[in-house]
C-alpha cells in the first residue's frame, strides 16, 4: 500500500480546495442560503406543514442534497479531468500507485470537501430556520455515503469527459433535474398518478428520503430501500472504475 | 551484468489503427546512457511511455531489474523518473509543494534535506516558494526534471530533454546526467539531435517507423558505419578527372581545386596509398589533404533513407 502516495494526492486536492474557497466553499453556501430565503422564508411561510414538518425545514434535506450531489461530482471530475487536459496526469500514471489509490486520494478529498460544504450548509440553515436531526448518526452515514458514491461517480465524468462541455453536461443536464424532480422540494406522496410512479425510477428520490428521514423520522420510500439503492449506486460506479483502470479506458491509450 | 531494463518483442498499436512500435527487442545495461535517436514520430515517446506505464502495450514484455512492468508495477515503477517531453506543470503550485508531491507519489516518505539539495543542484532553491506559472520555460523544465528524480531513481528517462532549451540549461543538463551517471543511475534518452547523443551517450539506438533499426555502441557505430573522406587540395585547377583516376571514384568540386575520396576506415586495404600513387603518375599536385569520419547525423539520415 502506497500511503505517501494516497496522502500525496489527498493533500494535493485539498490545497487546490484551498485555493478556490471562494468557488468550491462560499458560492454553493451562498446559492444555497437564496433558497432558504425564497422557498423556506418567503413562500415557506404561506406553506402547510409536510408530513408534520414545517415547510422551511421539510426542504432542508433535499437543498442540502442538491449541493452534496453537484458538487462532489464537480469536484471530484474537475480533480481528475484537469490533470488530463493540462498534461500532468503523466505523474500519477507513471508512479507505482494502484487505482484504488489513486481514487482514495482523489475521491476521498472531493467527498471531504462535500462533508465540509454539506455541514456548512447545515450551519447556515440554522439561520433561517429551526430544524432538529432525529438520527444523527444515520444523517452523518448518509451524508458520507452520498458524498463518496457521488465523488466516485464525478470521478468517472472526469476520466470519459474530453471537453470542458461533457464535463459540465451531466451535472447541468442530468443531475440538476432529478434532484428538483426527485423531491427536494415537495413530498412524492403530492404527486399525482402516473407521475408518482415514474418517479420512483428517479434515484434520487432514495438519496433524498432516506436522508429526510434521518431528519425528521419520517419518508417517502422505506429507509432500508434508499440505504440499498445508494449502496447499489456506489458499487456500480466502483466496479466502472475498475473497469476503466483494466482497459486503460481514455487513460492509457 | 544483468539488463536493468529488458524489452521483449514490444508492439503497439493505437486504437486509431496506428502502429508506433513492431517487435522492439532491447537491453539496458545498469549504469549506462543510452540515446534513442530518430525522426518525430518514429516511436521514441510511444517506446518510453510503455516503460514508464503511461500507455499500455497491445504486445510483447517488458522488465525493469527483473520487475515485470505489468505485474510487478509498483517495484518497476519506483525505480524509475520521467522528464516527458511536453512541459506539464502544475501552474499554480508552488515548485517546493510540486517537488514534495513528487516524492510522495513514488511512495517515498518526505526528506526535505534530500530536496533542498536537489533544489540547489538544479538552481531552484531560490525559486522554491513561487508558483510554476510565475517561472520561465527554462525554470519549468528544471521543475521537471527535479520532480523526476525527487524520488531518487535509479533510471531517468529524458524525452527530449533539450527541445527548445537555451545553450546554458543544455550545458547545465548534460553536466547533470554525467553526474547522475557517476552515481549509477541508467540514463534513457530521446533526441533528433545527433550531437547531442554524439557528445552524451554510451551506446545508441536508431528508430525509425517503429521499428528499432539498430542499436550499438557509439564508438563502433560510428567506426562500423562510418565512410571517411579524404580531401586533396590541389596545386592547380583540374578541368576533368584523368580516366586513369575513374576507379576511385573521385569527386571534383567546381571549381576544380578539391577532390573528395570516400572510403571505409575498417577495410584493411583504404586504397589511398595507390590513390596518392596514381596520383603522381597522373602528375596531379596536391598541397595539402585532410580526413573527416562522417558524423553521427551522416549515419542516422542514411539509415533511415536506406530503411525508407
Amino acid at each position: 500500500m502506497n500511503i505517501h502516495g494516497i496522502k500525496a494526492i489527498y493533500r494535493f486536492e485539498m490545497a487546490r480546495t484551498g485555493r478556490t474557497l471562494m468557488q468550491s466553499i462560499a458560492s454553493p453556501v451562498l446559492s444555497t442560503s437564496l433558497y432558504f430565503i425564497v422557498f423556506g422564508t418567503a413562500i415557506g411561510s404561506r406553506m402547510g406543514e409536510i408530513d408534520g414538518v414545517g415547510y422551511g425545514a421539510f426542504i432542508i434535506p433535499g437543498l442540502l442534497m442538491l449541493s452534496l450531489l453537484s458538487e462532489s461530482i464537480s469536484n471530484a471530475s474537475f480533480g481528475i479531468f484537469f490533470p488530463k487536459f493540462s498534461g500532468t496526469i503523466y505523474e500519477v500514471l507513471s508512479a507505482p500507485v494502484s487505482p484504488l489509490e489513486i481514487v482514495t486520494g482523489y475521491v476521498g478529498a472531493a467527498a471531504t470537501k462535500s462533508v465540509i460544504l454539506g455541514l456548512l450548509i447545515l450551519a447556515t440553515a440554522r439561520l433561517f430556520v429551526d430544524y432538529s436531526i432525529l438520527h444523527p448518526v444515520w444523517m452523518v452515514g448518509f451524508l458520507l455515503l452520498t458524498a463518496i458514491t457521488f465523488s466516485l461517480f464525478g470521478f468517472i465524468i472526469g476520466i470519459w469527459a474530453d471537453d470542458f462541455q461533457k464535463l459540465q453536461v451531466i451535472p447541468l443536464m442530468v443531475i440538476t433535474p432529478l434532484t428538483f424532480l426527485g423531491g427536494a422540494f415537495y413530498s412524492i406522496e403530492m404527486l399525482p398518478e402516473p407521475w408518482r410512479s415514474l418517479t420512483l425510477f428517479n434515484p434520487v428520490v432514495y438519496l433524498i428520503s432516506g436522508f429526510r428521514w434521518a431528519f425528521y423520522g419520517t419518508s417517502d420510500v422505506n429507509v432500508a430501500v434508499s440505504l440499498g439503492m445508494t449502496l447499489v449506486f456506489l458499487l456500480l460506479c466502483l466496479l466502472l472504475i475498475r473497469w476503466m483502470f483494466r482497459s486503460g479506458y481514455r487513460i492509457r491509450n | 551484468m544483468a539488463p536493468i531494463i529488458t524489452i521483449n518483442n514490444l508492439s503497439k498499436t493505437y486504437a486509431s489503427g496506428f502502429t508506433a512500435l513492431r517487435h522492439v527487442q532491447l537491453d539496458i545495461e545498469p549504469g549506462e546512457i543510452l540515446a534513442l535517436l530518430g525522426p518525430n514520430g518514429a516511436g521514441k515517446t510511444t517506446l518510453i511511455s510503455i516503460i514508464c506505464g503511461i500507455v499500455n502495450a497491445s504486445a510483447g514484455s517488458v522488465k525493469v531489474a527483473g520487475h515485470d512492468i505489468r505485474d510487478d508495477y509498483r517495484d518497476a515503477r519506483s525505480l524509475i523518473g520521467l522528464v516527458p517531453q511536453e512541459l506539464a506543470t502544475d501552474s499554480f503550485e508552488s515548485v517546493w509543494a510540486t517537488v514534495n508531491f513528487s516524492r510522495g507519489l513514488f511512495g517515498k516518505a518526505p526528506n526535505p534535506a534530500y530536496l533542498e539539495k536537489l533544489l540547489h543542484q538544479l538552481s531552484l532553491w531560490d525559486k522554491r516558494d513561487s508558483r510554476i506559472m510565475a517561472l520561465s520555460g527554462g525554470m519549468k523544465r528544471r521543475v521537471m526534471i527535479a520532480k523526476a528524480l525527487s524520488h531518487e531513481p535509479r533510471i531517468l528517462f529524458l524525452d527530449e530533454p533539450t527541445a527548445g532549451v537555451d545553450v546554458e540549461l543544455r550545458r547545465d543538463m548534460w553536466d547533470m546526467v554525467r553526474d547522475l551517471r557517476q552515481d549509477g543511475v541508467t540514463i534513457i534518452l530521446t533526441t533528433h539531435y545527433i550531437e547531442e547523443a554524439e557528445e552524451m551517450a554510451d551506446r545508441i539506438g536508431v528508430i525509425n517507423r517503429g521499428e528499432l533499426v539498430l542499436v550499438d555502441d557509439k564508438v563502433s557505430l560510428m567506426q562500423k558505419l562510418g565512410t571517411k573522406e579524404l580531401r586533396l587540395q590541389l596545386q592547380a585547377p583540374l578541368q576533368h578527372l584523368p580516366q586513369a583516376l575513374e576507379p576511385y571514384r573521385l569527386e571534383l568540386s567546381d571549381d576544380g581545386l578539391e577532390l573528395t575520396y570516400r572510403f571505409d576506415a575498417q577495410h584493411e586495404n583504404t586504397g589511398i596509398a595507390d590513390l596518392l600513387r596514381s596520383l603522381s603518375q597522373q602528375g596531379v599536385d596536391f598541397k595539402d589533404l585532410h580526413s573527416k569520419q562522417s558524423s553521427l547525423e551522416e549515419i542516422f539520415v542514411d539509415l533511415v533513407r536506406r530503411k525508407a
